[in-house]
């Protein structure tokens, strides 16, 4: 019992890491209609800073984070103003080799930056081991992630529900060209929240070294998961892709802690069998339009 | 004349061999003899154009954009290798069609999931089956050796009489004729009116359904012969390298196939071709001068296509060519661009 609500909870910390990776594409891939690939080398960039930061300068653990936030967002912005710019309106095929190259470039740019091993970031020592809580092992540092994810996911949900800017960003994407009548500028809301999600990515990244590992390979290993969660998610609110981030990590880690010989097998195997049931996801309206 | 007398006088014209094709053909017999050291990358090369003769088929002249390619390459990879390896069919040829359809029979099967939905929803479809392929023959290591791979294959002469030797001429010969041959299938099949009825649904599907076309029928019949290349393609690469690995299964491999088909040009079936030999020559001079991040060149290669364009850096390669043609030979090229996809 107690075996079966440990794994619950590193299923949920799981689940709800993956929400904060893969936010940022929910966005991209389901409202702007772009299909990036490259989200991933994001949440590595984030990573990658962090561990520097922490690890060579000596930063403690909690000012790096917003610091791999800050700078993933930048590069993201970047990235959105040069290059991402031009290919919006381009056809997905193009979008898809677009973004491979990207991801193909940033694994052998940290490849041969920081070498092809595993890196790890020096935790502090508060949040290292585990508790008992009823008898249920609880992970210090997971537990610090549901909260700090719990968290973001709340303030994202109340920043789209109630503010400007989110009504804005919900008009921008349900029409674009009504949105630009009404003096919305839409690009710039476009590249805001693009730049947003990879903050979000590069975040995630960070705080998924311990949990998911890092090394270069991150882009590719973990492309499919971000994907996962946005297509069976759908992306007509925030609600979607997060309730499938929570199905897919309880759904792995269950699969590898019960049946740790089919490996990945169960979760390819869910998600085609929910994308022929439901096309265009479990929760929502059309991903494409 | 009427439309339909029209529609049929120009697919003739277009069906018509050139002399152009004919050349081509003629130049790559005449390397297998002008480069008696180069059989191991001339074979992969040919090797590579047939798996990109294959993309070719469903995304040049279908519109399906596929991320799991190598998902067929794999299983006739590993189809061949378990034939040679416990000898069930022990002649190459007859193992290689044996192994084409055991893809087949996957490109069928899937191809029901892949013709439902978007764009985006095929992409996932067709990785993820191709992720799931690599993870089964990574769980079945029994029979596919894990990650070791299959080791220890032993191919029998073709026919009984010609054996592979070390050198890898016979394989390189072999390879040619098996890529010959599937490209008069493939160059019969586009230009029936079966292929123009492909090109039809890739233009509009609905107004291809609207005429009458049975667009899903078609499809899955284009996915599954193209599984079916695919297929040949990777027992190929068992036959002539005596390995298979988890690897067949890689998205890597799946990427740069369609790198390869970008390169090449997409809808007129030699871009496989061309894109192969591109593509190998371009990776040989990446890994000279950075051994290790040869991949960072390829992406950049993707990256630099995208932005300029497809079309136009096609327009800007032929442009050469075409004029000379035009110059010497007083009328239209006869190289074609590549028709856009979108």
């Amino acid at each position: 019992m107690t075996a079966i609500l440990t794994n619950l909870f590193d299923g949920v910390a799981y689940g709800m890491l993956l929400f904060v990776l893969a936010c940022g594409l929910a966005v991209t891939l389901g409202l702007m209609n772009f299909v990036n690939l490259a989200h991933g080398a994001f949440a590595m960039a984030g990573g990658y800073i962090c561990m520097v930061l922490v690890n060579r300068m000596g930063w403690p653990f909690f000012a790096a984070l917003p610091l791999a936030f800050v700078s993933s967002a930048a590069i993201g912005i970047a990235l959105e103003r040069t290059l991402y710019r031009h290919l919006y309106a381009r056809s997905h095929l193009d979008q898809v080799l677009f973004t491979i190259g990207l991801t193909f470039m940033s694994v052998a740019a940290v490849d041969y930056i920081q070498g092809s091993s595993r890196v790890f970031i020096n935790l502090p020592a508060a949040l290292q081991g585990q508790f008992d809580l009823f008898g249920v092992g609880i992970g210090r540092y997971r537990l610090m992630i549901i909260v700090i994810c719990g968290l973001l996911t709340i303030a994202l949900q109340m920043v789209l529900a109630k503010t400007r800017f989110g009504s804005r960003l919900r008009a921008a994407v349900d029409d674009p060209r009504a949105a630009s009548g009404l003096g919305i500028n839409v690009p710039q809301v476009f590249a805001f929240t693009f730049a947003f999600g990879c903050g979000l990515a590069g975040l995630g990244g960070a705080l998924s070294a311990e949990i998911l590992g890092l090394d270069p390979y991150f882009p590719l290993k973990f492309m499919i998961y971000f994907l996962i969660v946005v297509t069976v998610g759908g992306s007509s609110s925030i609600t979607g892709p997060f309730l499938a981030s929570l199905l897919l990590g309880i759904g792995d880690v269950a699969g590898k802690y019960y049946v740790p010989k089919m490996g990945p097998f169960v979760i390819y195997t869910i998600m085609i069998v929910i994308l022929i049931w439901r096309p265009n996801g479990l929760f929502g309206r059309t991903a494409a339009r | 004349m009427s439309a339909a007398s029209d529609v049929g006088y120009h697919a003739q014209r277009q069906a018509r061999w050139h002399y152009g094709e004919i050349a081509f053909w003629l130049i790559v017999l005449a390397c297998g003899f002008a480069f008696p050291s180069r059989y191991l990358i001339m074979t992969d090369i040919l090797r590579l154009a047939l798996f990109a003769m294959s993309l070719d088929l469903i995304l040049g002249y279908a519109g399906i954009v596929s991320l799991g390619h190598a998902a067929f390459f794999g299983v006739g990879a590993y189809a061949a290798g378990l034939l040679a390896l416990h000898g069930i069919v022990k002649e190459p040829v007859l193992a290689l069609i044996v192994a084409g359809l055991a893809a087949m029979v996957l490109g069928f099967a899937t191809s029901f999931l892949v013709i439902r939905g978007v764009d985006l929803t095929r992409l996932m479809v067709t990785l993820g089956i191709a992720l799931l392929l690599e993870a089964l023959a990574e769980r079945f290591s029994n029979i596919t050796g894990g990650t070791d791979g299959l080791q220890g294959i032993e191919m029998q002469p073709i026919f009984g009489e010609i054996p592979f030797d070390m050198f890898g001429k016979a394989g390189f010969f072999y390879s040619l004729a098996v890529l010959f041959l599937l490209f008069l299938l493939a160059r019969r099949v586009v230009n029936s009116p079966f292929g123009l009825s492909l090109r039809a649904i890739k233009n509009n599907p609905l107004r291809a359904a609207a005429i009458g076309i049975p667009v899903n029928r078609r499809l899955v019949a284009i996915y599954t012969l193209a599984a079916f290349y695919a297929g040949i393609a990777g027992a190929l690469f068992t036959q002539t390298t005596a390995i298979a690995s988890l690897d067949v299964f890689a998205f890597e491999r799946s990427a740069d196939l369609m790198l390869v088909l970008v390169i090449g040009g997409t809808g007129y079936l030699y871009g496989g071709l061309v894109g192969a030999v591109i593509f190998r020559l371009l990776q040989e001079l990446f890994s000279t001068i950075t051994p290790q991040y040869w991949q960072f060149w390829i992406g950049l290669v993707l990256v630099v296509i995208v932005l300029v364009g497809r079309q136009r850096l096609h327009r800007w390669v032929l442009y050469v060519p075409n004029l000379i043609i035009r110059r010497i030979a007083g009328r239209k090229a006869i190289v074609a661009v590549p028709e856009s996809d979108s």
